[in-house]
């Protein structure tokens, strides 16, 4: 007998996108409140994982075409490439600046290139969570 | 006067969880567990919500929701596993 889940999935379709806004504001919210690119992207893994329990690997892999080893792979080039733009500058290996700029709507916001930093982290941290899940899932 | 009433709260939802925990070791069949382990997870809500009110701060608030979102994630994919025997399916439509 085919089991129908709509009230599941309805309830995903709108649950899907408070989790993920609650993931870039807890990302965001790094530098000045508690969260930052470890919880931020377990959060995001998180929502991607009700998107597999809801439907199957086929359909989220038809939403989401990504290779997840190469996001980890990014993940990692945006982590050494902060570093090593602290070298082509003549300071030290992971130097980081930062500037305030003015913007029209946001306001006076501090632009800093730790959050490049934090960009990779956020990667590779949904990168590996999602590799583990999906290798485990499809394996009979 | 404001922390005595807090200490009652938490005193009486610390009940309540010792009869949730009743309730996952003694239940009889597994979802009586899960529904068990559900409660606990929103009294747990309860719980940090009261401790930041008694330690006057405001940065236990994004705990709140990520328990929330984590205990509605678990539960679902233990009723799956329930109802289907696989969490993670390759086809639905098969």
């Amino acid at each position: 007998m085919k089991t129908n889940n709509v009230i599941l999935e309805t309830a995903t379709r709108i649950l899907l996108f408070i989790i993920l806004v609650f993931a870039i504001d807890i990302f965001f919210a790094g530098h000045y409140y508690p969260g930052g690119g470890f919880i931020g992207g377990l959060i995001f893994a998180g929502a991607l994982v009700l998107l597999l329990i809801t439907y199957d690997i086929k359909t989220v892999a038809k939403f989401l075409p990504f290779n997840y080893l190469v996001v980890i792979a990014v993940g990692l080039l945006f982590a050494v490439g902060t570093g090593i733009g602290g070298l082509l500058f003549g300071k030290a290996f992971l130097t980081h600046w930062f500037t305030y700029v003015d913007f029209p709507i946001l306001g006076k916001l501090s632009l800093h290139t730790a959050v490049l930093f934090d960009i990779g982290v956020v990667l590779v941290v949904i990168g590996t969570a999602m590799a583990i899940i999906q290798t485990i899932g499809e394996s009979d | 006067m404001v922390d005595t009433f807090l200490y009652i709260a938490l005193f009486a939802i610390s009940i309540a969880m010792s009869g949730l925990i009743y309730r996952v070791v003694k239940g009889p069949s597994v979802p009586d567990r899960v529904i068990a382990l559900d409660g606990l997870g929103i009294n747990l809500v309860a719980v940090v919500a009261l401790l930041s009110i008694l330690l006057r701060t405001s940065v236990f608030l994004d705990i709140i929701l990520l328990i929330g979102i984590l205990a509605f994630i678990g539960t679902v994919a233990f009723a799956k596993y329930l109802e289907k025997g696989e969490i993670i399916k390759r086809d639905r439509n098969l």
